[in-house]
Order: C-alpha cells, then structure tokens, then sequence
C-alpha cells in the first residue's frame, strides 16, 4: 500500500481508483445476497433510506461517526510510524469504563463543562497507559508489538468487565454496569439535534492528526520511522521516544474515542459490552490512504452501513454481519485494484 | 475449598483443557509453518472459522466425523488461497488481507449459518472418543487426558513430527531458509513463492482442522463468531514459541487450561467472574515478556514479500 505520488495525482484518478472497489464490493456482494435468495436492490435502498435519506437516520449515523473517527485518527498515527497498534479494543473500553465510573463521582462537585473534559482526559489517559508496556517492549528490545498488543487488548477487556462486575458495580441495577450519568450531564448535544458534540471534537482530531502527519516536523518523523526505521536511526532521530509517543497518541485518542461513545451515547458501561471496533477500523484508514479528509467520507459511508444494516436485520432479513462480508470485499478489491495500478505503472517505466 | 480436589472436578478440568486447547495447538502449529517461511497470518481466525463451518456442515449432513475434519481443513486452505494468491503471489500487505480474511470469514459464516440454520440450531451427536488401552484406566488422568477424540493423539503426534520436520528435513530448512533469506533460498533453486504457498495452505489446513474440531467435538454445534479470538491466540503462541512446536504444545495446554478453569469453577460453585481466569495466562505471559525482554527472534523476513531481484 503506497503513499507515495499521491498528491501529483488528479482527483479523478483517485476518485476512480476508490469507487470501483467500493462498486464492485457492493455489487459482489449483491451477487451473494442473490444467491442466498434476498433482494439486493431492496437491501441497498433499504439501507440508503434508512441511514441516510431520513433526518432520524441521519442523526444516528453522525452519532456513530464519532467513536470510528478518533479510533480512525489514532490508527492513522501508529501506522504511519509503522507500527501495528491492533489493540484498540482494550484501550478504548478501559477508557470507556474509567470516564463511566468518573463522570458519576465527579458531577456533583464539578461544573458540567469541567467534569466531562476531565473524564476525556482521563480516558485518553488510560487509553495511553495501556499502550505503555508494548510501546517500551518494542522500543527497548523490539519484542513484536501485534502479540503485545493483541494480548494487552485481551487483559483490557477482561479487565474492564472485572473492574464493573467486582469494584464500579451499580448497586441498583440487575444486571453488572456502572453508575448511570444523568443525561443533563452528558456531552451536550448540537442544536437541538441527537448528534452529540463529539463528533465536532472527532472530526477536529482527525484534521489535526491529518496536519500534524503531513505538516510538522513531528510527523514527519514519524513518517519516516515509519517508512524506514533504520533510516531514522541514521538521521538521529531518537527513535525510542519517537515509538513511545507515537503508541501514547495512538492509544490516547483510540481512549478519547471509548470516553465520547459513554460520555456522549450510554452514560454507563455494561459488563460485557464491547463494540470491538478496533479491527473494522483498520481497513477504513488503509482504504483512506491515511488521508484524514478520506478517513472522514469513508466512516460516513461505514457509519450509514452500520445503522442500516442493524435496522435491515430486523426489517428485510438480512443479518447485520452481511456488512462485514461488504467490508471483506472492499478491502479485497481495493488491494486487487492497487496492484493492477502498481503494475501498470511499472510497465509504463520500463 | 476441599470441592477444588474432588476427582470429577479435576477430571472435568483436564478434560476441558484438552478440548480448549487442542484447537489453538492445532492454530499455533499452523501459524508456526506461515511465520517460519515468512508469512505472518493475521486471516489465522477467518480459516479457523471457515474450518468450523465448513466442518459442521459436513459432519451433519453425512455423519460422519472424520468427513467433517477433512471438510474443516478444506475450507480453512480455501480461505488460505486468499492468502496465497493476494500476499504471496502479489506480494500485497499481510496485514490488511489477513484482516479482510477475518472479517469476511466472519460476516460469510454468520450469513451462512443465518440462512440455512438460524431456526433450527442443529446439534450433533457426541463425538466418538477412543479411551486409549491401559492408560485410560489411571485415576483422574485416564478421564481427563486418555480418553478424548483419536484427533487429541494425532495432534500430539504432529508436534513431534513437526519438529523433526523442521530439524531434520529438507523442506523443514526450505521453510526456514524462506522466512530468514529468501534470496538465498531462491539462489539455491529452490522456488521461494512455491515454498511460502505450501507452508500457506499447512497454515489453513491445519486452522481449519481445528475450527471443526472447536465446533463439533468441543461444542456440537455452530454459531457465529464461534472461534472467538481462538486464531488471536494461536497467533500469539506461535510467536511466543519461538519456532518450536513442543512450546506451542506447552502454551496451547496452558490457555486451555485457563480457559476451562473458568467452567470447571463454575460447576464447583464458586463464584468469581471468568474475566479473571481468563486474564491469567494473558498476564502470565506479558510478564515473561516484560522479565525475559529480548528480541523476539522472528524471521526476519516475516511479512514481506518476495520479489526476486529486488534487495
């Protein structure tokens, strides 16, 4: 997956180079639908409909942008610093469930505004902190940093449902959660819509991501950590903080986004919840390029598919999994249509 | 504390840890095959599922249950080939394909089984076990170790022969040679694509092997998302074992023993989450990791592609 001559391109080309993945996904799949005796043209327009041609719809589609979006935009730092950050989903239900059990405590001794910048914080914390062991495992002795953080993921999410169960646990309810946060005091909501104002803060911290990567000198070391670590042994770079940091980020905005989804959505973590979105993510940023303005479009496009495909389960049949076998797909074909680009390219140098 | 050593609690213990752990051994072995000619496979959990799908399928339309081993190493090389074709012939990212085998698997199983079973919910009959002669009949041991499906003792027999394989053998350093210097291999004459596609389809096959062994001896049933992160771990364990199959043997046993620790609890009636059972072997191993700190010792050429001629 290159990066390179990205920019020297025309928007058209790219354009095209995306949408005919993104065509050929969806009509594959249809093919799929049509073999399993459903109505793919009924199950699209269905989805369309219902996640984005109503004003309801659309509401909750943004509101699920925002979770995806700060997961997108750490993802898009440790990639571009070429590391595997795969453990997002313990950060961001460690987070989740330390702003849960904060928010609560802290509401009547701070102000609305401060209690839920405190709590964001914290959750970014958390989320960084739990990426501090394989960040200086990889950084130190270069110990794989997928093993480290899948299994961190694994210690997180058993983690945090031992935390709810045994120590945060609501005393009230039936079933293991934490203590409720009243819904006066939860992220604020936009203009008398449902859509909360994280996603404002989600599609900020994509942007910022996105200028930082391509515009600083931070980024730019991350990027060339990324492209060649040796190469950022030899221009001096201090490779080791460069790894910590660039983990830290990462998992710290990953954290930000499982604080929004309580602080914004739920207001309390269940035992057992986890919307394991860590690993969806990834193929939006790699489809994206890690362009944050496309990071932005494509978790819109994965957002609307999201919410129409749990409302077409019920209505037209069709199992929400379906969109994971759309996504399959997609990324499939955008790395076949890559490759058919890369090779033409080398044909026409030779 | 006393109902902790009963004989039917150790018995249901050891049990469960083999029925738990033999599919990530048979995971680990295959992803140690991938890693060792240099592929890494992220899609180990997608072949797992397709395996435990494809495995239940046949095992209840023919009944028989050797027919859905075969069926379940089928269909775990038939998501491999998605691997081989796309990574290693192409020499597209590892990463994001064995992510998209993952996720398809996922999303195709579910809508499979969603289709054909989600009213009925079939299960199978108990799968036939071979209670091995003379060992059988030890106390506790004989139960919970020596009378279990005749797969158990095939697995433990292709661990060593594994580990002959990749000692001794020709093919053994062919792999090898292909995760540490292609180009060498490669100068050798020895076709490196052919080399990392074989050890690809080991990896599904086997993957696949234990995806029907997790659905239709160890649960009797398929759901979806039914392997449960079992491919993460197998990932894990071959990384951890460093090239050795007899390690992924020890950690295999060591999550399957936690794993059923969790149920065997339960059934003595006492009531603590199974969050913290199942941290333990996670924990136990990251601190191995944080004490032992060193490099990893992976092949170094594991996840990139081979391009001949090009450095």
């Amino acid at each position: 997956m290159t990066m390179e001559g990205e920019a020297r391109e025309g928007l058209a080309a790219t354009l095209l180079r995306v949408l005919i993945p993104v065509v050929l996904a969806l009509i594959v799949g249809g093919l799929l639908l049509l073999a399993l005796g459903k109505d793919p043209i009924g199950y699209y327009g269905y989805v369309l409909q219902r996640s984005l041609l109503r004003w309801g719809g659309v509401q909750e589609t943004l509101t699920r942008m925002a979770p995806l979006l700060l997961i997108a935009a750490g993802l898009m730092v440790a990639f571009r610093a070429g590391i595997w950050n795969l453990g997002g989903d313990g950060q961001f239900l460690l987070a989740a469930v330390a702003s849960a059990a904060l928010a609560p405590a802290l509401a009547p001794v701070l102000p609305r505004g401060a209690n839920l910048v405190v709590c964001m914080i914290v959750g970014s914390l958390v989320g960084a902190l739990w990426s501090l062991l394989p960040a200086l495992l990889k950084a130190r002795y270069g110990v794989n940093e997928i093993i480290t953080t899948l299994m961190m993921s694994f210690l997180g999410t058993s983690l945090a449902n031992v935390m709810i169960k045994l120590v945060l646990r609501d005393p009230d309810t039936t079933v293991p959660q934490t203590r409720s946060l009243a819904v006066d005091d939860r992220l604020p909501r936009l203009f008398g819509t449902t859509i909360h104002c994280g996603l404002v803060l989600a599609i900020l911290a994509v942007i910022l991501v996105h200028l930082m990567m391509t515009r600083t000198a931070f980024g730019l070391k991350l990027q060339v950590l990324g492209a060649n670590r040796a190469a950022a042994v030899h221009a001096g770079f201090r490779v080791q903080r460069l790894t910590v940091a660039s983990f830290a980020l990462s998992a710290g905005l990953i954290g930000l986004g499982g604080a929004v989804e309580v602080l914004g959505v739920w207001g309390t973590v269940r035992a057992d919840w986890n919307p394991a979105l860590g690993l969806l993510v990834v193929p939006l940023v790699f489809l994206a390029r890690f362009n944050g303005y496309a990071v932005i479009g494509f978790t819109l496009f994965f957002s609307a598919l999201i919410v129409g495909g749990e409302s077409a389960a019920r209505r037209v049949g069709v199992p929400q999994h379906y969109v994971l076998v759309l996504v399959a797909l997609l990324l499939l074909f955008l790395a076949l249509v890559e490759y058919l680009d890369q090779s033409r390219r080398k044909l026409k140098v030779a | 504390m006393t109902a902790l050593f009963t004989e039917p609690f150790l018995v249901s213990l050891l049990f469960g840890a083999v029925t738990a752990g033999l599919p990530l051994l048979l995971a680990g072995l295959g992803e140690q095959i991938s890693e060792k000619a240099g592929v890494l496979n992220i899609g180990l959990e997608g072949m797992m599922l397709v395996g435990a799908y494809t495995g239940f399928l046949a095992t209840y339309r023919t009944g028989s249950f050797w027919l859905g081993f075969l069926a379940g190493g089928a269909g775990g090389m038939a998501a491999a080939l998605i691997v081989l074709f796309l990574c290693i012939r192409k020499g597209l990212n590892q990463i994001v394909i064995g992510i998209a085998v993952t996720v398809g698997a996922e999303g195709l199983t579910s809508l499979l089984h969603f289709v054909q079973f989600s009213r009925t919910y079939p299960r199978l009959p108990a799968a036939p076990a071979l209670a091995l002669p003379l060992l059988s009949r030890i106390p506790v041991l004989g139960k919970g170790l020596f009378s279990h499906n005749a797969l158990v003792y095939l697995s433990v027999i292709l661990v060593g022969a594994l580990t002959w394989m990749f000692r001794s053998t020709y093919l053994g350093l062919s792999l090898e040679a292909a995760g540490n210097k292609p180009a060498a291999l490669d100068a050798a004459g020895v076709d490196v694509i052919r080399t990392r596609s074989f050890a690809v389809l080991c990896t599904g096959f086997l993957a696949g092997l234990g995806g029907a062994y997790m659905a239709n001896v160890g649960a009797g049933l398929f759901v979806p998302f039914i392997t449960g992160g079992a491919g993460v771990i197998g990932i894990v364990l071959a990384m951890l074992a460093r090239g050795r199959p007899l390690w992924v043997l020890i950690g295999a046993a060591l999550f399957g023993a936690s794993l059923a620790m969790t149920t065997a609890l339960q059934v003595a009636g006492i009531d603590i989450p199974t969050d913290v059972v199942q941290m333990l072997p996670f924990a136990v191993v990251m601190l191995v990791l944080v004490i032992f700190a060193r490099n990893s010792m992976l092949p170094p050429a594991l996840g990139s592609p081979y391009v001949r001629g090009e450095r």
